[in-house]
């Protein structure tokens, strides 16, 4: 009963990492139908900018993750104004290599810059918490407290909020946002830009509980994939709601089942949603 | 294009590509083209399905990984004749393209990429941890060099270069049958657009099947090829960096055109070995490339040859438009 009490805490923290990675990608897709391989990229370029950001200038964690966050978005911005703007027009097949051809850049620049090394990222919030006979570590906590918050305030902003409603708005239809005065390309860069903070903040949050190297994000997005096809591609929820199942299968999985193959069981899940249901989970009539 | 122009272009190429290591003598350089010839056979494999039929598979590195796999563990663990194994890698890699493709190929577009993707890092992830079998992350050593036929061994770097020659010479002449059958323009109307070829009374799923299996069967080929002249092989092959390396040199190339997986390859292998001394990041310069091209020649050096070339002719004679490619 401990055991699966603590994995149950253990999945919500991986959960949250993966919800929030999925968030990012979900909205890329939802509002302007590009399958973003490069996000994981991106989640990567996310971790290493708040550790340099700690190590090499002392910042605080927090001030960290918020340049992270500034810069993660900016790079997203620069990438729909000079690459996916330009594909819009393009068959499908030219979005998908163009994010490919961006991942194996950031990869490589990473690389070059930071080394292939894993670095290991310390968090201020090491102190371990017991509450009713179950060991938490804060950043653990931390994790989920932080990625629920973010949710939030995500939500909140596209509901309450003008910005916010441009953006549902070009979701449901781009002709349409447009021709009530919705300014599309604003809105592409600015979802590009809360797709590419969202990376970094749940970079900057795993981070201290794995590490940092140039390939951390590959694993990453492969399963924000599988979780965004979970819960319906471009649905904000669904999202969120295939991140925490994700983790919970994966914790469980790795207790129970076999550690080592514990990865598998993402694509595993994928592979047999789609042999089910070829148009993905809750698909609204694909175009 | 003149046929007559065509077929005397591709006779003084193989004349070229016959006479090059008498010329240069030099294992290094024998040894890089061969590689190179074998990245290209997989690169045709996969033009076959992403150009010709429209659908971007990310698992060929898995495919190709099996072939070599297959071909690894038949001639050292079941220690059977190199050209037996040889055929049984590419049916084992086809056999296996089969069942993930009839599954695989029910989904479309962003989903079928994705769905390949993830297939393919399951096939990497069962190299890597099936230990028994494969050897796990140690990997598979001590290949066999390819088996003799007859008096003629394949000991030396230019026999093996002449063999793999011999490979690549048949693979493109197979496509080129290929694509200028009906069941290559099948393809070509898949591309184009599958509800007008279903229209048409198109079996739709069949030809992308053929097509996936095809593409699946030159991916195994290529591994075996590469295991028995690398005579090494470890889960890395199957990694989604070989995918993406693929991919590029057939994007640069030329995606869905005949000589584009040639001339990429080539274009790529060289340049990369010339650049030795970028080897760790030379993604630093391809992945931007990749990205332009894509972008500005989508369809690479080859397709763009080709335009331009078109577009010549039509200035100088009569008013015809370029035909608008919707894809590749």
């Amino acid at each position: 009963m401990e055991i699966l009490l603590q994995q149950l805490f253990n999945s919500l923290t991986i959960g949250s990492v993966y919800s929030l990675v999925a968030l990012g990608l979900t909205l890329v897709y939802g509002i302007l139908h590009i399958p973003n391989f490069a996000h994981g990229a991106l989640y990567m370029m996310g971790g290493y900018i708040t550790l340099t950001m700690m190590t090499a200038y002392g910042f605080n964690y927090w001030i960290a993750m918020f340049v992270s966050v500034l810069v993660v978005g900016i790079i997203g911005v620069l990438l729909e104004r000079f690459v996916f703007r330009l594909l819009r027009e393009a068959p499908p097949l030219h979005d998908k290599i163009a994010a490919i051809g961006i991942l194996l850049f950031l990869e490589a620049f990473a690389q070059f810059v930071w080394g292939a090394d894993f670095q290991t990222m310390t968090s201020p919030y090491g102190q371990v918490v017991t509450i009713m006979g179950l060991t938490f570590t804060m950043q653990r906590l931390l994790i989920i407290v932080s990625a629920i918050v973010v949710m939030i305030l995500l939500y909140v902003f596209l509901k309450k909020t003008f910005t916010g409603a441009s953006i549902i708005a070009m979701s449901q239809s781009r002709e349409g946002a447009s021709l009530v005065g919705i300014n599309i390309n604003k809105v592409a860069m600015l979802t590009f830009m809360i797709s590419g903070g969202l990376a970094a903040i749940a970079a900057s949050l795993a981070s201290p509980i794995n590490l940092v190297f140039p390939g951390m994000g590959h694993l990453v997005i492969l399963k924000a994939f599988v979780i965004i096809i979970l819960g319906g591609m471009g649905s904000i929820p669904g999202a969120i709601v295939g991140g925490y199942i994700l983790g919970f299968s994966e914790s469980l999985g790795a207790t129970y089942i076999s550690n080592d193959y514990k990865d598998i069981i993402a694509f595993l899940l994928l592979v047999i949603i789609l042999t089910v249901k070829p148009t993905g989970l809750f698909a609204k009539g694909e175009r | 294009m003149k046929i007559m122009n065509n077929r005397t272009f591709m006779v003084a190429l193989i004349v070229i590509a016959i006479l090059f290591p008498l010329i240069f003598q030099n294992d290094y350089y024998t040894h890089m083209l061969t590689l190179s010839f074998i990245w290209a056979i997989a690169v045709y494999g996969i033009n076959l399905l992403a150009g010709y039929t429209g659908y971007l598979s990310l698992a060929h590195a898995g495919f190709f990984a099996i072939g070599a796999y297959s071909l690894g563990l038949l001639t050292v663990k079941a220690e059977m004749n190199f050209w037996l194994a040889l055929v049984l890698a590419c049916l084992i890699t086809s056999g296996v393209g089969l069942l993930i493709g009839i599954i695989a190929l029910r989904t479309k577009e962003h989903f079928f990429a994705i769905y390949t993707l993830c297939v393919g890092y399951i096939i990497y992830l069962v190299i890597d941890k099936w230990d028994g079998l494969t050897g796990g992350v140690r990997g598979l050593i001590g290949i066999n060099a390819p088996g003799n036929i007859g008096p003629i061994t394949f000991e030396t770097a230019e026999s093996q270069y002449y063999l793999v020659l011999t490979f690549l010479v048949v693979v493109i002449f197979v496509i080129y049958r290929i694509v200028h059958s009906l069941t290559g323009r099948t393809f070509l109307a898949i591309r184009n657009s599958e509800e007008l070829a279903q229209t048409i009374g198109i079996s739709t799923m069949k030809n992308k099947l053929t097509a996936f299996v095809l593409s699946t069967f030159f991916a195994g080929l290529a591994g075996a090829l590469y295991a028995s002249f690398v005579r090494f092989i470890g889960p890395d092959i199957g990694s989604t960096a070989i995918m993406f390396d693929l991919l590029m040199y057939l994007l640069v190339g030329g995606i869905g055109t005949l000589s584009g997986p040639l001339v990429g390859t080539l274009m790529l292998v060289i340049l990369s070995q010339n650049l030795q001394f970028l080897q760790e990041y030379r993604m630093l310069i391809f992945g931007p490339i990749l990205t332009l091209i894509i972008i500005f020649y989508p369809r690479g050096i080859s397709g763009s040859f080709f335009d331009w070339k078109r577009k010549r002719r039509n200035q100088t004679g009569n008013v015809l438009k370029p035909i608008k490619v919707k894809e590749g």
